[in-house]
């Protein structure tokens, strides 16, 4: 009897120093109740035919048809290549670039030198997509644009309907995310670089070693678990896309839509603008199951290579 | 020091000379951005847009001056979904992270599992919008800006987390308790005060982010007297006429006489001036920012 009452008491005394603990978490937790856990059982839509009336539990099943319309139009297999191919491209130019600045940027001894550069090479990763597309547009316009009045005139070349013409897109879009992306990069490999310990430059100075062979020998080494922690978060990231990017550079113009749409604009175009929401959910059900069982997996190589930069 | 030798002398010069035209190479843009909107327009139609325009005109800023109070609104927006969401973000992110590190929080391991499993399975885009839009109902109202960007980064409640964990001493917590002070008052008179660094580097990110968001708007917000800086400018990408038409002004008035080429040109100008001039003063945490939670984000 007396333990029982004990007990009582303890569990009292406990929720007396807790419970402002969970009342301060509370907002919190409800806010990833509302914002995350809410819509995960909402992955049904994807085999339902969807009734905005009906809601999520309402609407009618519909089995896999969502996925055949989206597999037999053709659709799905273009927007996963061009999701894949885009990131591997961002992912390959990216990771050479940012290490080439990053290496370059720790050579700059210069305190407000170095802040300069930092600060210039990160502007444009300060802007959202709408502006980036203003600035595109600036040099892309058919009838303004800079390349179109000044570039192809001087080389003796016919204007190019950018906006019209898929062709160009990828190597646009790559240069485009590269401008956006390289400064971000950079300067998370700079703090990588700034962590090599200086004596071993030293140690490898009075060696006779050169510059490059310390780069090569020295640098380069170092970074490889930052290099390969972040490969693998870029790889299990590699079914998501910059919406932005794809949506808004591009103009979302149909034209396009073979070499610029990815799973995230399918998704989108499809709820909002093709009245499609159970395609839409089928692309956005198909991206979050392999998306998450690439996480998983990353972060299961990730704690092999370095346990402190694993997830969970 | 060692003095340089020959060859490192060399890397040195050569890390100027490319660093400076990375440089170059990112704000070139922005160049070309801002003559065409102090460009001629006629002179813009006929030559296209130029870094060094021959002829310039102040007729496309003259149009936005005409335009303020609809760009001003639209400022306003950005002003107060910016501010509030990134207050609320702050305070329930850290009040989040300062229960989770309380020693022997009941159930603790199983709701810091919960909000990372955020991060590695969500529902996706159709679900989310159908519970805000349908059940939530924040369709056209500033909710629809403000909610669905508080925590994007489940990852920040576990980095602020560790920050306390590292950083509040626990003997200024015990001397607080001794004086009677409860647990939210050492919150906000001890913890929050003592964790400005990390305050400021997830706040100029939250802030950042809430400053562009142009997204949810696209999804929630269709009702004009909502719009932020960034749907105006993502209206104005696809029409030009937009703040015209909106403002009923077109009736008598020849289109065509609008330096529309110029006046895309300006409106981005007069949207990214704010944050290019803020930019210098909060350059420090935003690097920081990226540094702490990039290879997690």
């Amino acid at each position: 009897m007396q333990s029982v009452t004990q007990k009582k008491i303890v569990r009292a005394n406990r929720f007396r120093k807790y419970g402002p603990y969970y009342l301060m978490m509370l907002p919190g937790l409800l806010y990833f109740l509302i914002n995350n856990y809410l819509p995960m059982p909402g992955i049904i839509l994807a085999f339902k035919k969807v009734n905005w009336r009906l809601g999520i539990f309402g609407s009618k099943w519909n089995g896999l048809k969502n996925f055949t319309f989206l597999l037999s139009s053709g659709q799905l297999a273009t927007i996963v290549r061009n999701t894949v191919l885009y990131n591997l491209a961002f992912i390959v130019i990216g990771t050479v670039l940012a290490i080439a600045v990053a290496i370059l940027l720790n050579e700059v001894r210069s305190k407000a030198a170095n802040r300069i550069f930092q600060t210039l090479i990160l502007l444009p990763y300060l802007m959202s997509m709408v502006v980036v597309s203003y600035l595109a547009y600036a040099f892309l316009s058919v009838e303004t644009g800079y390349v179109n009045n000044a570039i192809l005139p001087a080389l003796g070349m016919e204007p190019i309907r950018f906006y019209q013409e898929p062709g160009y897109w990828p190597f646009i879009l790559i240069l485009i995310n590269t401008w956006k992306g390289i400064g971000f990069t950079s300067v998370v490999y700079l703090a990588a670089v700034v962590g090599i310990s200086e004596d071993l430059f030293e140690a490898a100075r009075v060696d006779g070693a050169s510059k490059f062979q310390q780069i090569f020998k020295i640098t380069l080494p170092c970074l490889k678990p930052t290099i390969i922690t972040m490969f693998i978060l870029s790889i299990s990231k590699i079914f998501f896309s910059d919406f932005g990017l794809f949506y808004q550079v591009p103009k979302n113009s149909g034209i396009l839509y073979p070499v610029t749409q990815t799973i995230d604009t399918y998704v989108y175009n499809a709820l909002m603008n093709q009245n499609n929401p159970g395609m839409s959910a089928a692309a956005g059900l198909f991206q979050s199951v392999v998306g998450c069982v690439l996480v998983v997996l990353s972060n299961a190589l990730i704690r092999k290579v370095s346990r402190e930069d694993a997830l969970f | 020091m060692h003095t340089l030798t020959k060859q490192e002398k060399g890397v040195k010069i050569a890390a100027y000379i490319i660093l400076t035209l990375m440089s170059m190479f990112a704000v070139i843009p922005f160049w070309l951005l801002v003559s065409s909107s102090f460009s001629d327009s006629s002179y813009a139609i006929a030559n296209g847009y130029r870094f060094l325009p021959q002829k310039t005109s102040l007729e496309a800023y003259r149009y936005i001056v005409s335009q303020w109070d609809q760009i001003g609104h639209a400022y306003l927006i950005t002003i107060i979904v910016t501010v509030i969401g990134t207050s609320l973000s702050l305070l329930i992110s850290t009040m989040l992270a300062y229960g989770l590190m309380q020693p022997g929080l009941p159930g603790g391991k199983l709701i810091t599992g919960l909000i990372l499993f955020t991060m590695l399975f969500s529902g996706g885009i159709v679900p989310q919008y159908m519970i805000y839009s349908n059940y939530l109902n924040i369709k056209n109202t500033l909710l629809g800006l403000i909610v669905p960007n508080l925590l994007t980064n489940a990852f920040s409640v576990v980095l602020v987390r560790n920050f306390f964990m590292t950083t509040i001493p626990g003997e200024l917590r015990e001397a607080m308790e001794l004086d009677g002070a409860g647990p939210y008052r050492i919150y906000f008179q001890m913890v929050l005060p003592l964790s400005k660094p990390i305050l400021a580097t997830l706040g100029i990110m939250a802030a950042i982010t809430y400053w562009n968001d142009w997204n949810n708007a696209l999804y929630y917000i269709t009702d004009t007297h909502l719009f932020s800086v960034q749907q105006l400018l993502n209206e104005m990408n696809n029409n030009i006429l937009f703040l015209a038409n909106n403002s009923g002004q077109l009736q008598g008035v020849d289109v065509t006489t609008l330096p529309t080429v110029t006046m895309r040109m300006a409106i981005a100008v007069v949207g990214i001036l704010p944050i290019m001039i803020a930019y210098p003063f909060f350059q420090k945490y935003f690097a920081k920012g990226i540094t702490v939670g990039a290879v997690k984000g």
